[in-house]
């Protein structure tokens, strides 16, 4: 379980290295390439060049076909095209992800600091339960949220019951039934993270800023809060980065009207056998994500993470 | 448990020479020892000043740069650990968590294919006061146990050398005292060479045959601890054994058998035996304890040395009480009275005279632009190694 | 009474907001558990009205059709998936946590861009790729995209357990005559094993739920997320709910197990 928990942390901060002295320092030169080849090329061959295929048929002439064939005529149009038809969808896309990442942390924050300060002899039972939602296919629990939220579902009759004005009365098939899907499924990639940067918070720091006047509020903005930014960081890469590129969620819980750029995605790649434009709006997508991605991170101040 | 054989045969360990750079760091410089066959030999030094680097050297965990180490007649200088019968007990322990008390002593014998080894495991875990506790996890034990079982662990091989760094960095005070008499009583029972590796020279003195202090990668001086306490040979380890109080003098020149210093516009002497050099510039020590305060010129003895001052602390510490004393040229000289009741407690600001016998005084060497005497870093944390 | 329980919810307010959390994370869990127990018609609407009790789908989890070749073939997929991500993921981490050598930032990077990148555009470049080369989509290209996909993760969980590895202790090994492939099989394997397992863990669940990318690569196969897929359109076979749940139940289980395990060998 404690290896889950590094999950979060470890996979934005990969690049520290321990480069420990080796008892004797007689390792040959080449055991590290011997190691990591079958790995790079198996990430070479079935990522890196598929990603690079993907670059150049996003320049394809769109008019050929499978069948036919494509041309390489460096076609930048499918760029614009792209982004100009489908500007709603991506603009929803981050709008969507953007509000998942800020609810999830609102949410999986108090969760991840229960679990390491509050947590005592129960902590490993609650990150267990942190997990366990996994243990269930998610798409089933989708369909589960689609029961909870639909009309004669428990939530619907329990907002009408209080009077709480719902547009076109439903819950179902609106934008904030596709964000209750992303919050949910996204929520534990946000709390794995957050639980391994305050579970190496040294509770005593917070004491300490107690016995320096520091009231509850401003122990938390000024010692917790900052010395678990690294989680922060990861949590909210790690939720954003698949929820931006998500599809499923709008699909099941949504309609047409709440379609992010996935689906667009992926209807023009296994529907409409659009592939230049499909790969155009792939890689604007990743090049949305990597600049809001690059200046977060400017932000945030943890450059070292990427 | 095992009487080595003392006769002609060399089971010595020889460090020739050697020297290790880590880039461009000099941790260990040109290093010559030999530890004699069933010593305690203890490396004090403060931390980096390369006394873990010389121990893992000989442990085979670091190579050197240049040199050779020799087990008797035998170059291991390029062997690997396992190659060597020397064990380690390792600062910090690193018992093996995933294997039991049990598994973790046996660990060594069964790499050698030894089989029958649950009844020397047995000896091994009551020669350290563990009966019993050979099913347990490193982690059920407290920091004195497992310490015992990293003993156990090593001595079981019966090695040549056995090395400890740090043994007992991590025990608090009170174990620290107990376990330094449990490891000298367990060294002097199966007479095993013990090369010892601390910051703390208390633990050395106590402990050990032979105390070699290191600083900056180099040997000081090497010696009985009685004998380099009470006469060291440079300032370094005139401070960093116990402490010193440090006149910077000049030899004047020698009457007899007694050399003449002056130091401070006032004269001085001590008996020749008593000085590493009869010329030049040198440092006139005495060890606090060796001083005697007297409340005017008549009341000191005749022969003794003497100089007056003004006291201007003191710090009662329970078998003693520390004074300052300033001198005449404004250092301040330590005092430690013993509190055996004869004498009142001096007030601060009371005119003294601080006496010693001439013997009791060291003459060692000093540059002739040192002014200051050199103190040795103090170490701020306990256990902490180079 | 009242009063003292209102001084615990104030005093500890940061759990119970915690706990009223980790309920929320249950909830479907709960609806899936309800409707594997909902009598229904094949074509049932899925939902909780007219709820009627039955252990009918439970007698027979594999009663609808294709909902057992589904299962299979994707354990079968995750299976294939881990022990391959697995085995190549831990060479990677003992290279990058152990040795230095050039090129490292670059492996670093290309480790972590899978994690960074979102599935829809993996899934479908690894689909232009085969279509491009001709492959025939089917189980291997399945279980050839699972490894890549999951082959950064077990990297990032093993390489944490050997930082968290102390150098000493391999050096101790070596210092009571254990040779390297001694050190290797007695002492650093067994204290990374954890890593590993709860790497191979991960990947097999991510294998086993992944919808995304298998779905540009499966060519006609259909693996037990695609079922479900299917199923949502059409509608849905409780016995989905009864595997799901049965799924839940049993890792839940067995990880609590192995919690009370630690736990009571930690106090033993």
């Amino acid at each position: 379980m404690s290896a889950l928990g590094h999950l979060g942390t470890g996979s934005v901060a990969s690049a520290t290295p321990s480069d420990q002295p080796v008892a004797g320092g007689r390792r040959r030169r080449w055991v590290p390439y011997v190691l990591l080849l079958p790995g790079i090329l198996w990430l070479l061959l079935f990522f890196a060049i598929p990603c690079l295929e993907l670059l150049a048929t996003s320049l394809y002439d769109p008019s050929g076909s499978l069948e036919t064939g494509y041309a390489m005529t460096w076609h930048f149009a499918n760029y614009s095209d792209a982004v100009r038809e489908y500007a709603g969808h991506f603009g929803r896309s981050i709008g969507y992800a953007a509000l998942t990442t800020l609810i999830t942390l609102l949410i999986g924050y108090p969760l991840a600091y229960a679990i390491a300060l509050k947590g005592g002899r129960w902590k490993n039972l609650m990150l267990v339960g942190v997990i366990a939602p996994f243990f269930t296919s998610f798409l089933i629990r989708t369909l589960a949220w689609k029961v909870i939220l639909s009309d004669d579902g428990p939530v619907v009759s329990t907002l009408n019951a209080l009077h709480v004005p719902l547009p076109d009365g439903r819950l179902l098939a609106t934008g904030p039934a596709v964000i209750a899907g992303l919050v949910y499924n996204f929520l534990p990639f946000m709390v794995l993270p957050l639980y391994a940067s305050l579970e190496k918070l040294d509770p005593r720091l917070l004491e300490a800023a107690g016995d320096l006047y520091a009231r509850p509020v401003s122990r938390f903005f000024r010692v917790a809060l900052p010395l678990s930014m690294p989680g922060v960081v990861a949590g909210t890469l790690l939720t954003f980065i698949p929820a931006a590129g998500d599809y499923i969620n709008a699909q099941l819980l949504g309609t047409t009207r709440q379609y992010m750029i996935g689906n667009v995605i992926e209807s023009k790649f296994l529907k409409v056998g659009d592939y230049p434009g499909a790969a155009a709006l792939s890689f604007a997508l990743m090049a949305a994500i990597l600049v809001l991605v690059l200046v977060y991170v400017r932000r945030a101040g943890t450059e070292e993470v990427l | 448990m095992t009487e080595q054989d003392h006769g002609n045969t060399d089971a010595d360990l020889h460090i020739v020479g050697v020297t290790k750079r880590f880039g461009t760091f000099t941790a260990v410089d040109d290093l010559t020892l030999t530890v004699p066959q069933g010593s305690f030999f203890a490396l004090l030094g403060a931390s980096g000043c390369g006394k873990t680097t010389t121990l893992r050297m000989v442990a085979g965990l670091e190579e050197p740069t240049a040199g050779r180490i020799l087990l008797g007649t035998q170059d291991v200088t390029r062997l690997r650990p396992y190659k060597r019968p020397v064990n380690t007990v390792f600062q910090s322990y690193a018992l093996f968590p995933h294997l039991s008390i049990f598994d973790n002593i046996a660990f060594g014998l069964r790499r050698r294919g030894i089989r029958d080894h649950a009844k020397q495991v047995e000896q091994m875990l009551h020669l350290v006061e563990l009966d019993g506790y050979g099913s347990r996890r490193p982690a059920q034990l407290s920091g004195g146990q497992q310490q015992r079982v990293a003993l156990a662990r090593a001595l079981i091989n019966q090695p040549q050398v056995l090395l400890l760094d740090e043994p007992l960095g991590a025990l608090d005070l009170k174990l620290r005292r107990q376990m330094q008499i449990e490891l000298k009583r367990i060294q002097t029972e199966v007479g095993i060479t013990f090369v010892h590796v601390t910051h703390d020279q208390e633990e050395a003195m106590t402990m050990a045959d032979t105390v070699a202090v290191m600083n900056a990668g180099r040997i000081e001086q090497l010696g009985a601890p009685t004998d380099m306490y009470e006469f060291p040979g440079t300032a370094f380890v005139a401070n960093f054994l116990g402490q010193s109080n440090l006149l910077a003098a000049t030899v004047t020149g020698v009457s007899g058998d007694d050399v003449l210093v002056q130091a401070y516009g006032e004269r001085f002497s001590l008996p020749a035996a008593r000085c590493r050099l009869t010329a030049g510039t040198a440092w006139l020590g005495v060890r606090p304890e060796k001083l005697h305060l007297a409340p005017t010129p008549d009341a000191v003895p005749t022969g003794h040395q003497a100089v007056r001052g003004e006291v201007t602390d003191s710090s009662y510490v329970g078998v003693s009480t520390q004074y300052l004393v300033r001198a005449p040229w404004g250092d301040e000289l330590t005092v430690f009275v013993p509190n055996s009741g004869i004498a009142a407690p001096l007030a601060v600001g009371s005119e003294v005279v601080v006496h010693w016998r001439p013997e009791h005084a060291f003459l060692i060497e000093r540059a002739p632009d040192e002014t200051v005497a050199p103190m040795p870093e103090p170490e701020d944390a306990v256990g902490v190694g180079t | 009474m009242a009063h003292r329980l209102w001084r615990w919810v104030a005093d500890h307010w940061v759990l119970v907001i915690g706990l009223l959390v980790l309920a929320y994370l249950f909830v479907p869990i709960g609806v899936v558990a309800a409707m594997s127990f909902r009598e229904s018609g094949h074509n049932a609407p899925y939902t909780l009205q007219n709820y009627h009790f039955t252990l009918r789908n439970w007698a027979h989890p594999f009663g609808a059709g294709g909902i057992q070749d589904a299962f299979l073939l994707s354990i079968g997929i995750a299976a294939l998936s881990t022990v391959g991500a697995t085995i190549l993921g831990t060479l990677m981490s003992f290279a990058l946590a152990r040795h230095t050598f050039r090129g490292r930032s670059a492996t670093n990077a290309l480790i972590f861009l899978p994690m960074a990148t979102p599935e829809i555009v993996m899934g479908s470049s690894l689909l232009a790729l085969f279509v491009a080369a001709g492959v025939p989509l089917g189980f291997w290209t399945i279980v050839i995209a699972h490894i890549m996909f999951c082959l950064s993760f077990v990297v990032v969980t093993v390489k944490a357990r050997l930082a968290g590895l102390d150098p000493r202790l391999q050096e101790a090994a070596m210092d009571l005559y254990a040779d390297e492939r001694q050190t290797f099989l007695r002492v650093t394997l067994p204290l990374v094993m954890p890593g590993i397992v709860a790497a191979a863990l991960l990947s097999f669940s991510l294998s086993f739920d992944d919808f995304i990318v298998t779905n540009f690569n499966s060519g006609s196969l259909v693996t037990f997320p695609m079922y479900i897929w299917g199923a949502a359109q059409r509608g849905i076979p409780p016995q989905i709910n009864v595997i799901g749940t049965a799924m839940f139940a049993i890792s839940f289980l067995l990880v609590l197990a192995g919690q009370l395990r630690s736990l009571r060998r930690r106090s033993a």
